[in-house]
């Protein structure tokens, strides 16, 4: 394989691995605030209980995020120089700001949330808590702010084959990035809340029925059921965006060749990109021009207009695209139907977690990471829908690479896939692992914490 | 006429200066968190727990000024960026996969199974030394002008493990700050046992740098710059003996100025970095790219700097916070 597609193939690796870990630090530094707040107000020890679990997880996935991240500021330059040199001149504020305004305030403030508890006030813990929590916040916006201007550039002028910024605020608040980033943090929300009620479940199972576990899955699912629904018309209004501004994405996540009225949904097809068509094409009449355009006989581009008259393609491969796009789709629908269900047991039989019988329990396992598989699905979607570009009819993808001997490449691709495959599996077995030992009662410490509201400490068992 | 004087000369000059300082900052703040765990091997279980404690609070704010070193180096000299890490590729490779290791690890030791913790501790090891074998090969071969070439990779060994003791020295001076009794004496000896890193690495780096071009060369012996130079090695060498006196007598009564030898091996990597700047100034890829020619769009220096001149004083101010708040002996790090 050449240089080009390896150095893909590895930053594609190094962003999915990475974006993994903030897809879920983002929201639970927010659930954390939420867990303290509680815990500040009510005096509840089953606040601090949850606070005490879930923070972990926090520290694991944070560390995870970092490092991961340390590589992802170095491939710019050791493999995408070119990226560097066009736009170097936009995206390096915003990379700037990025570390700037959050990185150091996550880092310092994540040394006093984690071991800060018994050393501060109270008050400065919570702090520390939110400083944290704001910082992945900013960090996210930054980087999202970035990656939409990547899709949708303004307010630049190009100037010896340089992109100049003229209007920073076009920049800043380019058309995409209001959708990205709310669509981007709703994911990381959606992903906390199906690990945590996974997770709860899961000690629940087994037996670990704290009051903590009894909040954190109520608080969890009635959550995902709140959100769910909000980030599927978000994501209706991301794609009338998208279509807008990169039609070519919108067709190949629609599987549409080409321009026509009235064009219907397709739900299942296997686009052959040699022929330029759909074989088994399963579709709803009119469906896509109405979700598109809002009216049934709307007219929606095909593919077929982005090949220039001697033949380049210049819209991205479109299988994916689509597919990307379908498993998206697909495990958001199950979100919807399983927290939906979830929350209807539960308030209908008003009994909370008991409510649930165990298919459900099981299910919501089953479910502990299916925020990852929507996440990543959804980043290919957009990004794999803006190839040929790298940056939106500025620069291609392959004018950016560095001329790196593929060999080279190759061993620290795999090098990289082995240390992230360890990884992975060490990070999902930890995670259940802790569940186990909390929910056999270990590790659940005597400290008397010096809350504001002391209250005697919950049973942990019953 | 602007009274700023012409922004294409002192925009670049000043991101210089704040990379310069980055960098400095992470290495004496990362050198002792790596250089702990370098010294990892020596140490008893008890004692690797302590160890952690020590540098817990503080390791991932301490990585943070590297993001920023080569975010600065990104933003502010776009080509230099290319230029540097394409030509290092392989040992940044390394590097990274050793941070990686070693700040999972960090985690991974704490949370995992009994069992597993061995495991973890092997890679906190190994990341820490692939991660300080790496740097410093890098070092050298940045010296040597970023060209591969057997003399010049030998180098790079060579810096690589003089800059690697001299990271197990700083974490033993750290070590001896932040605990005590069985612990502290056996990080005096560590800390003995590495200062000679220092030294040499200083020593050699010393004496290639100005052999690589004649540019530096002269810059160092010609006069009247001789004479501003001269400070550097003599406090340098001062430094040494001083803190090899200290050493020798370690720990003081009742565990006093435990923080000296920190401060003074602070100061040393000071006087080396001081010395490494005045040569390679101008230029950020040595003999080839200065920083003038290197760097962004004014403009885009220009908003970066506004940032950075409300930002960095506020970061500085938490910093400072954070080891206040976790100043004194290393105690176990719970959670709650």
């Amino acid at each position: 394989m050449e240089t080009l597609l390896l150095s893909r193939i590895q930053f594609a690796a190094n962003i999915s691995f990475h974006i993994l870990f903030p897809t879920i630090t983002i929201a639970l530094g927010w659930v954390l605030v939420f867990f303290k707040l509680r815990y500040n107000s009510t005096g509840q020890e089953r606040w601090m209980e949850a606070y005490r679990f879930w923070v972990k997880i926090f520290a694991l996935s944070f560390a995870l995020g970092v490092v991961s991240g340390i590589t992802m500021s170095f491939q710019f330059g050791t493999n995408w120089p070119g990226f560097m040199e066009k736009v170097g001149n936009i995206a390096g504020p915003l990379l700037a700001y990025e570390i700037m305004t959050a990185f150091f305030l996550e880092a310092v403030f994540l040394g006093i949330m984690l071991f800060g508890f018994s050393r501060v006030p109270n008050w400065l813990h919570t702090l520390a808590t939110f400083l944290v929590a704001f910082g992945t916040m900013m960090s996210a916006f930054w980087i999202i702010v970035l990656n939409s201007w990547m899709h949708t550039p303004q307010g630049f002028e190009m100037i010896d084959g340089v992109a100049h910024a003229t209007d920073w605020s076009a920049i800043i608040f380019n058309p995409s990035m209001p959708y990205r980033f709310a669509h981007m943090v709703l994911a990381s929300f959606l992903t906390v809340s199906f690990l945590i009620a996974g997770v709860s479940a899961f000690r629940w199972l087994i037996g670990g029925r704290t009051a903590g576990v009894r909040v954190a899955l109520k608080t969890a699912v009635y959550a995902a059921a709140l959100l769910i629904p909000l980030q599927i018309l978000l994501g209706d209004l991301h794609g009338l965006n998208t279509k807008e501004y990169q039609p070519a994405k919108v067709a190949a996540m629609e599987g549409n060749w080409e321009t026509d009225t009235g064009v219907p949904l397709i739900l299942f097809a296997l686009p052959d990109e040699e022929a330029r068509e759909n074989r088994f094409e399963i579709g709803i009449p009119n469906l896509a021009s109405f979700i598109l355009t809002h009216d049934w006989n709307g007219e929606v581009q095909g593919l077929n207009d982005f090949v220039t008259a001697d033949g380049e393609v210049q819209h991205p491969p479109v299988n994916p695209v689509f597919w990307s796009f379908r498993v998206m789709v697909g495990t958001g629908l199950l979100m919807l139907l399983i927290s939906w269900t979830a929350s209807v047991m539960m308030i209908r039989k008003r009994r909370g977690i008991e409510g649930l019988p165990k298919p459900m329990l099981y299910a919501l396992v089953g479910m502990s990471f299916s925020g990852w598989v929507a996440t990543l699905a959804g980043w290919y979607t957009t990004e794999i829908g803006r190839q040929p570009w790298l940056v939106q009819s500025v620069m291609t993808t392959k004018e950016a690479v560095a001329d790196v001997p593929a060999p080279m490449v190759l061993s620290t691709l795999i090098a990289y896939l082995v240390v992230y495959a360890v990884l992975l599996v060490a990070y999902i077995a930890v995670i259940f692992y802790l569940a186990r030992k909390m929910s056999r009662g270990e590790h659940i410490d005597t400290r008397v914490a010096p809350s504001p509201a002391a209250q005697p400490k919950a049973v942990p068992a019953e | 006429m602007n009274t700023f004087g012409d922004p294409t000369i002192w925009l670049p000059f000043v991101f210089a200066a704040l990379m310069g300082v980055s960098i400095l900052i992470y290495v004496v703040l990362d050198g002792f968190d790596l250089g702990v765990g370098v010294l990892f091997p020596f140490a008893n279980d008890e004692e690797k727990d302590r160890m952690i404690a020590s540098i817990g609070p503080f390791w991932d704010a301490n990585e943070t000024w590297l993001v920023l070193a080569v975010g600065l180096l990104l933003v502010a000299f776009p080509a230099a960026h290319g230029d540097i890490l394409t030509a290092l590729y392989l040992p940044v490779a390394i590097m990274l996969i050793g941070l990686i290791l070693r700040g999972v690890a960090f985690e991974f030791r704490a949370k995992a199974p009994a069992p597993h913790k061995d495991a973890w501790n092997n890679a906190f090891f190994a990341g820490s030394l692939m991660t300080s074998l790496s740097q410093g090969f890098m070092l050298g071969m940045y010296i040597m002008g970023l060209e591969w070439s057997w003399m010049n990779a030998g180098f790079g060994v060579l810096t690589a493990i003089f800059l690697t003791v001299g990271y197990s020295f700083i974490g033993a001076t750290w070590v001896i700050h932040k605990t005590d009794e069985h612990l502290q004496r056996k990080a005096v000896d560590w800390a003995k046992g590495g200062i000679w890193g220092l030294v040499l690495g200083i020593g050699a780096i010393s004496l290639a740098t100005p052999f690589v071009s004649e540019r530096i060369f002269d810059k160092w012996f010609s006069w009247p710059s001789f004479l501003y130079l001269s400070p550097l090695p003599i406090i340098s060498g001062l430094l040494v003996v001083w803190l090899w006196w200290m050493l020798r007598r370690m720990p003081f009564y009742q565990d006093r100025r435990s923080w000296l030898p920190f401060a003074a091996a602070t100061a040393l990597w000071v006087m080396a970095f001081g010395g490494m700047a005045y040569s390679f100034y101008p230029y950020v890829v040595p003999e080839q790219l200065t920083i003038y020619e290197a760097a962004s769009a004014p403009e885009s220096l220009f908003i970066i700097l506004i940032g950075t001149c409300i930002v960095l004083p506020t970061i500085m101010g938490y910093t400072i916070l954070a080891y206040t708040i976790f100043r004194g002996k290393a105690t176990e790090l719970r959670y709650d």
